[in-house]
This record gives structure tokens, C-alpha cells and sequence, in this order.
């Protein structure tokens, strides 16, 4: 039996799926974020808080955010079994991996509602 | 005609601290004879050296190595398949441990196979006859039963080179597969269950040497994603 207690979803077949949606999640923001500044040169801080004044916008980055935040904690997650073979250091880089997730996922929705 | 410059792994953990590379220069007169048959014109020039070999045919998987950094079988190589510049490079398959010289220590390999259950399972009474599959049933084994267990594709795998002790790799894998497809095999769900967690199956990235290397053509790679196909919809 293998077994694992730090990865996301404790399972392989759901950190799989997370990881195939949220890079979907991921590319359509991406693509989106791209587009809306292409289409605004003239881009200015009005135009800009307007849009993520929005409430489809701030659950659009939102749910870019937590994709973000469970795509990254899957992939290295993944990078730090494959090459951190000191139990210390692994545990040790996969707590600071996922502190950090959390810290910059917490700050993310204080921008977002915070302005 | 020059003759060909080959370098190969040395190793004797008796006698020898670390592994060294050693020249041979050996003669083919000129023709495009298989990699076995250049480590055979070497062993009469020093017969210490070590490497496997049975059917030299491709039927039986004991020659796996690795040639001038591809892992293939020896005795169905051809020369003018891998030598460049008239050298040839060859090294024991990667990332198993090295018992003497091209032989490797195989344990790891096999304790993966043994895991997915390499053996039908049928809890149903036995049939007076054998068990019968309809002809579309039995093309559904078609590229799976013909792995000879040589271990080139397992040992090209760096997911495999990383976690040997649990990603399954992808010869394991393409064999747990032949048995989920197999419409005689009942143990379906018990297969899946051991298989779901990240390693098993998951730490293949698709990086496909497995598919590049296999002196079969078989494609495991394909059987990794079926596998990943059934697990999902066992599961959601």
C-alpha cells in the first residue's frame, strides 16, 4: 500500500482531476487577462478597479486564485517526492510550499475585496 | 575498414572501488552485425566480462541495456541503428543497482510486477470448458500480452528512476492494464483500489521513453491513460 498524507486531495485520481481543471481555470484567466489588455492600451486605474469592482470578476479571480493556490500545492507537491529523498527536507520544503500557498491565497482575497 | 571503437561499463564490486568505462576495439569485417554479437567478439578478447543473454532472438528480454544512451535488446540491434562515428557506448539498463559489469539486479522491477497481480482472477465457478471470449474481447489484449518483461521501458522512465518502490512503472502498468481489460478477470475493483494513489499510476508524466524504447512497439503509455480512464469512472 503507498501512501501519502501531504499531497492535496490524500488521493492520486482526485489530484489528477484537480490539477487537469484548474489548469483549465488557469488558461481561460489567463487568456482573459491578456485580452482585456489588449483591448485597453490606454489603460488607466479607473477602467482597472472598475473591472474587479465587479462581482463576476472578483469570483472569476477567485476561483483563478484557488485553482492557482491547488495546482501549485499538486506540482510540488509532486517535483518534492520525486526529488527530495531526506524525509526531513521534504517535509520541511512541503510545509514552507504550503504556508506560502496559503499566506499568498489569504493576501489575493484581501486585494481582491479589499479595495 | 577502421575497427569499432566500443566502450563499456565495468564493474566488480569484489575487486573494483567504482565503476570505470573500458575500451575495446573490436573487428566486424565490416558487416552490420547485432549488438550481442560485438559484447560476444569482446567476452573472447576478456572473458570477465559480464552481461545476460539467452534466446538472442527478442523473445526473451534478458539483453536489455543501454547503447549509446538508448535502451533497446542487443540481439535484435543492428549496428547501424545506434553506432555513430564509428563508437559505440554501453552501459547496464539505468537506475536499477549494478550486480557485475551489464548485470543488474532486477528485484525492484519484478516486486512492481508482482504488485498489480500479474494473474487471472475469477471468482465465478469454473466453466465445464475454458472460459470463452468473444473475438472483439480477446483484440482488447492486443498490444498488451506481448511484453517479454525486459525492462527497457521501466528503466527509461525518470518517474521510475525517482520512485522505483512506488510508481508501478510503465511495463507493470501496461501488464495491470491486459488483466483490467481482460473480460475474463473479475477483480476489476480490487485492481483499481490499489492503484488510485498518487504514485501507482499518477507519477507517470507522460514523459513516454517507455513507448520510444520498446523493442515490441507496444505502447504503455496508451495503457496508462486507459488505466486512468477506468479509475475515473469507477470513481466519480
Amino acid at each position: 500500500m503507498v501512501t501519502n498524507i501531504t499531497s492535496f486531495g490524500r488521493s492520486g485520481l482526485s489530484d489528477w482531476l484537480m490539477q487537469r481543471f484548474s489548469a483549465v481555470i488557469l488558461a481561460l484567466y489567463t487568456v482573459f487577462i491578456v485580452a482585456f489588455l489588449l483591448f485597453n492600451p490606454n489603460l488607466d486605474y479607473y477602467a482597472w478597479s472598475g473591472l474587479f469592482s465587479q462581482t463576476w470578476m472578483r469570483i472569476f479571480s477567485l476561483l483563478a486564485f484557488v485553482a492557482i493556490a491547488a495546482h501549485a500545492w499538486i506540482g510540488l507537491w509532486t517535483v518534492t517526492t520525486d526529488y527530495l529523498k531526506s524525509t526531513r527536507l521534504r517535509v520541511g520544503a512541503q510545509a514552507v510550499i504550503i504556508l506560502g500557498i496559503f499566506v499568498y491565497l489569504v493576501w489575493g482575497i484581501q486585494i481582491l475585496w479589499g479595495a | 575498414m577502421s575497427n569499432l571503437q566500443v566502450s563499456v561499463y565495468r564493474y566488480n564490486p569484489e575487486t573494483d572501488s567504482a565503476p570505470y568505462m573500458q575500451e575495446f576495439q573490436v573487428d566486424t569485417k565490416g558487416r552490420d552485425v547485432m549488438v550481442l554479437d560485438v559484447l560476444h567478439m569482446m567476452k573472447e578478447q576478456d572473458s570477465g566480462l559480464a552481461f545476460r543473454r539467452s534466446c538472442r532472438e527478442g523473445v526473451c528480454g534478458s539483453d536489455g541495456m543501454n547503447m549509446n544512451g538508448k535502451n533497446g535488446l542487443a540481439c535484435i540491434t543492428p549496428l547501424s541503428d545506434v553506432v555513430k562515428n564509428n563508437k559505440l557506448t554501453l552501459r547496464p539498463l539505468p537506475g536499477l543497482p549494478v550486480i557485475r559489469d551489464m548485470v543488474v539486479d532486477m528485484g525492484l522491477f519484478y516486486k512492481q510486477y508482482e504488485r498489480i497481480q500479474p494473474y487471472l482472477q475469477n471468482d465465478t465457478p469454473a466453466p465445464a470448458i475454458e472460459r470463452l471470449q468473444s473475438p472483439e474481447e480477446r483484440d482488447k489484449l492486443d498490444g498488451l500480452y506481448e511484453c517479454i518483461l525486459c525492462a527497457c521501458c521501466s528503466t527509461s522512465c525518470p518517474s521510475f528512476w525517482w520512485n522505483p518502490e512506488k510508481f508501478v512503472g510503465p511495463a507493470g502498468l501496461l501488464q495491470s492494464y491486459r488483466f483490467l481489460a481482460d473480460s475474463r478477470d473479475t477483480a476489476t475493483s480490487e485492481r483499481l483500489s490499489n492503484l488510485e494513489d498518487p504514485f501507482s499510476v499518477f507519477r507517470c508524466r507522460g514523459i513516454m521513453n517507455c513507448v520510444a524504447v520498446c523493442p515490441k512497439g507496444l505502447n504503455p503509455t496508451r495503457a496508462i491513460g486507459k488505466i486512468r480512464e477506468m479509475l475515473l469512472a469507477d470513481a466519480t
